[in-house]
């Protein structure tokens, strides 16, 4: 198992579309992506309940990633929070 | 067949598809299933076809340049694939062994009520989102084919009602008629008929229920009547009267470049009126002298936000230039009363018609204003570009309305950004305008007298309300003699007047508005050759 935590840096927050497409990255991967924030937390490959975090800017969110492929998983989403959120 | 009788606001006649146009929050019946699994695998079908539909809808808004509609159905294509949304429709119909309809609709105000409850905004917005795909794919499930205007043929659009909201949304290219069962003869949807022209009909007894999508019809504006399934005679009856109508429509068309020029040489100007960028092609399609009143107001609706400066001003900028020479006379947002957008959080109001609207939300929130103006200022560059303020009562508004332009005036002089200051003028659209038009005149480039306003407030009659239908008389005297009044006050100080209401467009009152002395008549783009041939007429 891993874990990393990032700052949130867009504006609006975890909004609808980088939600989205944080979706689709987490789905190329085998290992169990959560995303926890505001004390709750969500299954990164779940569009609603990722958007149901409400995570605004200035936020942390705690990635924790476990499976066969975390490694690459972690990477994967490192970069994707990095280049859009 | 079904044959009805209703009110016709707009003449003409067509037969076609009929297309159901149903409350989106309809209720949806639960009623139990035998066979779990196949329920599944029909949900299953359907997420299917609205997926499709949704990758068409999308399509469909990047062509068209749409880049925030296109956003919106990028997100909603993405919520009909999250995993606990389709899981949640699946154990519900599992469990309580009901349908998929319902499964999906109580799923999707579950969802939808996740969403309202958040404190961000822009994601309590999403609610909305949810809904409306819950919507679209539990009327996929019920074979209700009315889902989509995208993907419709050109259809005759039968409904309870319209809101303005709903029909600035719509495709021009697929409305053959209106036939609703409320409305007023004065409704947004009789002004849109009357531009596209278009047969319509309001305050049609039938049964929604009775009718489907894609049964055939037959819209008589002219007779005021609408027949569901018409026989093969009425078809043939129908489709006489049709070639009738396009051999007078071809005769019309002969005077295209013709002059608006009585026998006795009296000339007046012919323009017309448009409600978005779009209707451009129906002013030149009839030959009008300009734009007499292009309705700003389609920039606000149907948004979920305020139109930026350069929205704006890329919008006014493509008339103006598309116009040429021809004047463009563009109406400074006239939101409130009949016409809401949610974001501008106007509340609910007793009285809407005489409450905060127009002009009103202008000066009292100038950001508002300021930043059409900008817009418009610098749109003037490109064209013959005129702006009117719509709502007037007195002379101090205009004097802050010139404070206001000459500041923006001002900004954009000191910013560096090319601009015209344009011809400025007014609506007279109330009794107080009316009243006092001798001072106003001293202060404005011209008057534009609208009728159907003026007309309600003379009167105390409201123009939604069918009931008064019977009380409301356009040729009141009342009206005429305040239109001379105001033709009068403004040809004294050397100002021109125009009408651009509904009464512009009255065939009966044309040579009165002649003789008035009356400059310019602003008509729906199609009254406009009707008009030429009746002035050539006198």
């Amino acid at each position: 198992m891993k874990n990393f935590e990032y700052v949130i840096k867009d504006s609006v927050g975890i909004h609808a579309r980088p939600a989205g497409m944080l979706v689709k990255e987490a789905k190329k991967y085998e290992s169990r992506i959560v995303i926890g924030a505001n004390g709750k937390s969500a299954e990164a490959t779940k569009l609603m309940a990722v958007m149901g975090l409400g995570v605004k800017c200035g936020q942390t969110v705690t990635v924790t990633v476990e499976g066969a492929d975390e490694d690459a998983a972690c990477e994967g989403i490192r970069a994707f929070l990095e280049s859009s959120l | 067949m079904m044959k009805f009788s209703g009110k016709p606001v707009y003449s003409g006649i067509v037969m076609g598809n009929v297309a159901v146009l149903r409350d989106s929050r309809e209720q949806v019946r639960r009623h139990r299933v035998e066979d779990v699994e196949s329920e599944i695998a029909r949900v299953q079908t359907a997420i299917q076809k609205t997926a499709e539909q949704l990758a068409e809808l999308y399509e469909k808004a990047q062509k068209e340049g749409g880049e925030s509609s296109a956003a919106i159905v990028e997100v909603q294509q993405m919520m009909l694939e999250d995993e606990d949304y389709l899981d949640a429709v699946y154990h519900i119909i599992r469990t309580e062994t009901v349908n998929g309809e319902y499964a999906v609709s109580v799923t999707g105000d579950n969802f939808a009520r996740m969403f309202e409850d958040m404190e961000d905004e822009y994601m309590r917005g999403r609610a909305a989102d949810v809904r409306d795909i819950s919507g679209r794919l539990a009327r996929n499930l019920a074979g209700q084919e009315d889902a989509d205007f995208a993907c419709m043929e050109p259809s005759i659009i039968v409904a309870e009602d319209l809101s303005p909201s709903q029909t600035v949304q719509m495709d021009k290219e697929k409305i053959l008629a209106f036939v609703t069962v409320h409305g007023s003869t004065n409704s947004h949807t009789a002004i849109l008929a009357r531009m596209m022209n278009i047969p319509a009909l309001i305050g049609v007894p039938m049964n929604l229920e009775e009718i489907r999508t894609g049964m055939k019809a037959v819209v008589d504006g002219a007779a005021g009547e609408v027949i569901f399934e018409p026989t093969d005679d009425q078809c043939r009856e129908a489709e006489e009267k049709i070639k009738a109508a396009q051999d007078k429509f071809r005769l019309l068309q002969e005077l295209k470049g013709k002059e608006n020029v009585t026998s006795d040489g009296r000339k007046i100007n012919i323009y017309a009126n448009i409600g978005s960028a779009g209707d451009v092609g129906y002013v030149l399609e009839n030959d009008a002298g300009g734009i007499g009143l292009f309705r700003s107001e389609f920039l606000y609706l149907g948004r979920e936000d305020f139109p930026t400066e350069e929205e704006q001003f890329q919008a006014y900028r493509q008339v103006v230039q598309t116009m040429g020479e021809k004047k463009v006379i563009i109406r400074t947002l006239d939101i409130g009363a009949d016409k809401q957008a949610d974001y501008f959080n106007l509340g609910k109001e007793e009285n809407p018609a005489m409450g905060y609207r127009a002009i009103r939300i202008c000066l009292k929130e100038p950001e508002i204003f300021k930043t059409q103006l900008r817009a418009l200022l610098r749109a003037a560059v490109y064209g013959n570009l005129s702006v009117m303020y719509p709502m007037i009562i007195s002379a101090e508004e205009v004097m802050r309305i010139h404070d206001i332009a000459e500041e923006v005036e001002q900004e954009l002089k000191k910013a560096g950004v090319p601009y015209r200051v344009p011809e400025q003028g007014i609506m007279i659209e109330t009794p107080a305008a009316v009243m006092v038009s001798d001072e106003l005149a001293e202060l404005v480039d011209f008057f534009s007298i609208g009728t159907n306003d003026l007309t309600q407030y003379t009167l105390a009659i409201d123009r939604q309300n069918q009931r008064l239908e019977d009380f409301y008389n356009p040729h009141h005297k009342a009206i005429l003699r305040m239109i001379k009044m105001v033709v009068d006050n403004a040809h004294k100080c050397g100002k021109w007047v125009g009408i651009c209401g509904e009464l512009g467009a009255d065939l009966t009152l044309t040579e009165e508005f002649v003789d008035m002395g009356v400059d310019e008549l602003s008509v729906a783009p199609p009254m406009v050759l009707k008009v030429r041939e009746k002035v050539r007429a006198m």
